[in-house]
């Protein structure tokens, strides 16, 4: 499991990797958080494509983040999901929340 | 139904073993040469019953998990997930997608997955004795080369 942070402009992109799971979800959300915090960007991207497996778990992740962005009205965008994950995401009907392509989607927050 | 290969282990309810779990259970299926999305669709549905065995079953202690997997004449793969925790007080509630009793971040999808990726679940369970999760999923019959 691991995270990478990158700040740009007003963008904060999440670089995930690894599987992630209930244990591994925890680090991963500390780690998004305090970023948008520090950075209170406009638009948070979450990269999958180094993520190799995802659980529900993975839906509480992007769900929770997507509930804390609706504070200052930012967008999320989820890309680079692997079949596998697309399928759970689908199955959490993220897909009637967001614009869903293929290996990502976008959520946009109504202000 | 006659077995042709069993698998049984006992692990501690540590969320780093959920992992383990998972890659245990994918590893011994490989020998009936699953497709990718079919050990795909298994590591998942493992991965969502051990969860429930620690967030749920175990809430604020370690207990013991058991897991058995079988295997039967046409690729048929039964995995038993036990606990002797605190037990679910109404089983078909807890299987509504989205209902969960922790919240936080648990979407409450934990069963939903398991039903979707699986082709039987059944849940027993009794207050203060436990829970077994038996998750039945039926794998593609591949074509043998005999070269």
């Amino acid at each position: 499991m691991s995270v990478k942070i990158s700040v740009k402009g007003e963008v904060v992109t999440a670089y995930l990797g690894g599987e992630l799971d209930h244990h591994s979800a925890r680090e991963m959300r500390e780690a998004i958080d305090t970023a948008v915090e520090l950075n209170i960007p406009t638009l948070l991207i979450m990269d999958f494509s180094q993520v190799s497996f995802m659980d529900s778990s993975g839906i509480g992740l992007v769900m929770g983040r997507f509930r804390n962005l609706q504070r200052t009205g930012a967008a999320l965008h989820v890309t680079g999901t692997s079949p596998q994950i697309t399928k759970v995401m689908k199955l959490a009907g993220i897909g009637r929340l967001a614009k869903m392509d293929l290996g990502g989607f976008e959520i946009e927050n109504d202000k | 139904m006659k077995t042709i290969n069993k698998f049984t282990m006992t692990m501690e309810s540590c969320s780093a073993n959920e992992y383990f779990a998972r890659a245990a259970v994918a590893a011994f299926v490989t020998q009936l040469d699953p497709t990718l999305e079919e050990l795909n669709d298994i590591k998942t549905a493992v991965s969502e019953a051990v969860t429930n065995c620690i967030v749920h079953a175990y809430k604020n202690s370690i207990g013991k998990i058991y897991i058995t997997v079988e295997i039967f004449p046409d690729n048929l793969i039964k995995i038993k997930i036990r606990d002797k925790g605190c037990g679910i007080p109404d089983v078909e509630k807890a299987m509504e997608p989205l209902y969960t009793t922790v919240g936080g971040e648990r979407a409450g999808l934990g069963f939903a997955v398991m039903q979707s990726f699986t082709d039987h679940i059944s849940v027993r369970s009794v207050i203060g004795k436990g829970t077994t999760v038996t998750l039945n999923k039926k794998l593609e019959l591949r074509v043998k080369c005999n070269a």
